[in-house]
């Protein structure tokens, strides 16, 4: 825990006490008699984006799951503001403004564009029935602005390419003003013009005030991106960490063999590039 | 169908105003005209193969009775395939719901409660009381499968055994028979029938009711300045759409009251029968069904569960729920089914759904149903059931054995589904 407050933001950026938008402390999710997250604890402020880094099964999709909601933790705190929450599912997450643009992304495939990004929170008519019109024109909306190509209104999902269903699972997550938006991987299937345009698109929503957790396995996006860096290993926090103040070794170095850059040593620095 | 369905709906007008892009620019599912197509085919072969009998308003009355029961059982099977579930049990169910009610209404109401058979509130509430029988088995079923766990197939596969084993328990694998007068009514028959006059009011009434739904929605896609269909498009879908419903109607009062029973019952001589009663319930089931399927969240959950269960939890769906509920519907439609089958053949019987699980499957999967999930229309599975009962009413015009037609139904199922899928992937 010494090592989180190392390099918190609140502490030598912000002036007296900043709250936290989220706080996860202690977080402990374990799969059979497997730690995959073991006491870690990260937070996030307005209008900051925290890269969550690690290898595989580092546990940091696990970790964010427990926000989201996807899979509530076994033990630990989340606070939203400062207020303790409890989130036991996905629609408790989505009543805090949290919105999560998954890996998988997410989508039924049978549906067309506006229906996924609807889903579960439908619009309707005063007589209760689907209004299918209204969420076409709301979807058409959104995507004139994520994505002015995107013209299959109509079709399924499924026979998207994979650049425009990665832009309706991220339409649906920015639609719902979110306060608290993760993203796993966001990057991952896209090209490009894509990526930048999902660089952009961070940007703006971090000039909003909006949160992220954004999470990758790519040091160079998350380095354009974050403005802390989180590191894990093993299902524990190796520490948190302000980009301004590391190199790209020095978080590659937290990353594998799990030491800060104040403790890691020249040779061990060199071995990584061995 | 397979280059019709993979052109890209953006376009509908084609470089040639031919048959083709007419018909595509009406947006209606391909898959549909094509089972529409096999019906056709199969109607006009049965007809030729026996020298005009089957196109005779008679047989074609009879086909629609006999199709009812299970089309209505095949729009709930519809939403429980494509949530990626199975009921094995609606046979039995069928069976135990109409024992209870046939219980109900000649011995426990009038032992019990003093009400007696015949008289005016019998019927409706030994119908009640089936009806809600039939959900809370569903709601018993869909509860063990949706929050313990359970397989469906392994839940219903053992609500086959259970129903069918109560239904025999709670008559004593009696008989029961005569049922209450106005019950019978459900079951179709010359007087179950709502005659000439209200049968024009029904098909009038259906197509003043296409109409305003071609109005409104292109009124709401103007509102919202989306693409609209060529005025053409929905000018041919009125008019077939029409055409359809005001046909099927002249078909239904073009078959007279038996001579017999008209002089029985005091009718003239080429009283017209008119639509049955199960068919006008099927009718009605059909639309709630299209409704709920297309209109209502509920419908978008199921199917949204069909295509991606995870994605749905985590979209904040409550699947659960979700999954228990269809299985309500689906045991409720399959009670409703039991009153009238029953009804038809004014009796609770032990076996009187036995395999008709079968037939409903078949029916909806002929529709068009995917078993992979996510895939399906309730007009779709209708139409499923009004080609298998034709499959079966055909052959026992031509006088086939019935194992035969076993086989043949058989046949025609496993290649109807095989065709759907070569299709699927073809058009992928």
């Amino acid at each position: 825990m010494s090592m989180t407050e190392l390099s918190n933001p609140a502490a030598t950026t912000a002036p007296a006490k900043r709250v936290p938008l989220v706080e996860m402390r202690n977080m402990r999710i374990s799969f059979g008699g497997v730690h995959a997250v073991d006491g870690v604890t990260v937070d996030l402020y307005p209008g900051e984006v925290v890269g969550l880094v690690g290898g595989n099964g580092a546990g940091k999709s696990t970790l964010i799951r427990a926000l989201s909601g996807a899979r509530p933790a076994d033990a630990g705190e989340i606070r939203i503001n400062g207020e303790l929450v409890s989130i036991n599912n996905p629609r408790d997450a989505k009543g805090y403004g949290i919105e999560t643009i998954y890996q998988t992304l997410a989508l039924a495939d049978n549906v067309d564009a506006a229906s996924n990004m609807f889903l579960g929170r439908e619009l309707t008519t005063r007589f209760g029935s689907l209004d299918d019109a209204g969420m076409e024109s709301a979807t058409r909306k959104v995507m004139g602005r994520l994505n002015p190509k995107f013209k299959n209104f109509k079709t399924p999902v499924k026979s998207l390419s994979g650049g425009q269903r990665q832009s309706v699972a991220i339409a649906r997550a920015v639609h719902f003003n979110a306060k608290i938006l993760i993203m796993d991987e966001p990057t991952a299937a896209l090209g490009p013009a894509e990526t930048a345009q999902v660089h952009e698109l961070v940007t703006q929503l971090k000039a909003e005030g909006i949160g992220i957790f954004l999470i990758s396995h790519d040091i160079h996006d998350v380095f354009d991106l974050a403005d802390r860096i989180s590191v894990m290993l093993q299902g524990k926090l190796v520490g948190t960490v302000d980009k301004t103040k590391v190199t790209k070794d020095e978080v590659l170095a937290m990353i594998i063999i799990g030491k800060l850059p104040g403790e890691v040593t020249r040779t061990e620095l060199a071995e990584l590039h061995g | 169908m397979a280059e019709a369905s993979s052109v890209p709906k953006d376009n509908p007008r084609g470089p040639t105003r031919s048959l083709r892009s007419l018909l595509l620019s009406t947006e209606v599912d391909t898959r549909l005209l094509g089972l529409i197509a096999a019906l056709g085919v199969i109607w006009i072969g049965f007809n030729i193969m026996s020298d005009g009998l089957f196109l005779t308003p008679r047989n074609l009355w009879n086909l629609s009775v006999q199709s009812a029961s299970v089309a209505i059982m095949a729009t709930g099977m519809v939403l429980i395939i494509v949530s990626r579930n199975i009921d094995l049990s609606v046979g039995s169910v069928l069976t135990f719901t109409a024992m209870t009610m046939a219980m109900l209404q000649t011995e426990w109401l009038p032992n019990l409660l003093g009400i007696a058979v015949n008289e005016p509130y019998t019927w409706i509430i030994a119908l009640a009381m089936g009806l809600l029988l039939g959900a809370a088995i569903g709601g018993l079923q869909g509860f063990i499968i949706a929050y313990m766990g359970v397989p469906s197939f392994i839940v219903t596969l053992g609500g086959l055994l259970i129903w069918a084993g109560l239904a025999f328990q709670e008559a004593s694998g009696r008989t029961i028979s005569p049922l209450d007068s106005t019950f019978q009514l459900l079951g179709g028959g010359p007087i179950g029938s709502i005659g000439e006059l209200a049968s024009w009011a029904v098909g009038i009434l259906a197509c003043v009711g296409i109409v305003y739904t071609l109005i409104a929605s292109r009124r709401r896609r103007r509102r919202y300045g989306f693409p609209v269909r060529p005025m053409g498009a929905e000018v041919t879908v009125l008019v077939l759409g029409c055409a359809a419903v005001l046909g099927a109607v002249w078909v239904a009062n073009s078959y007279p009251w038996p001579e017999a029973l008209a002089l029985q019952y005091g009718k003239g001589p080429n009283t017209p029968v008119g639509i049955a009663n199960p068919v006008l319930i099927a009718i009605v089931v059909a639309m709630v069904m299209t409704i709920i399927a297309t209109r209502r969240r509920f419908g978008r959950y199921v199917f949204a569960i069909g295509g991606n269960p995870e994605a749905a939890e985590l979209g904040g769906i409550n699947t659960r729920r979700t999954i228990m509920l269809t299985f309500v519907i689906m045991s409720t439609l399959a009670a409703a089914s039991g009153a009238v089958l029953s009804a038809r053949l004014n009796a609770g019987v032990v076996g009187l759904g036995t395999q008709s699980e079968l037939y409903v499957i078949a029916a909806a999967v002929i529709g068009g149903t995917s078993f992979a999930g996510g895939i399906g229309t309730i007009p779709g599975a209708v139409l499923g059931a009004v080609v298998m009962q034709s499959l079966q009413s055909g052959m026992v015009l031509m006088r086939v054995d019935s194992p035969i037609q076993d086989i043949v139904v058989g046949i025609v199922l496993v290649a109807a589904v095989g065709a759907d899928a070569a299709i699927r992937r073809r058009s992928r």
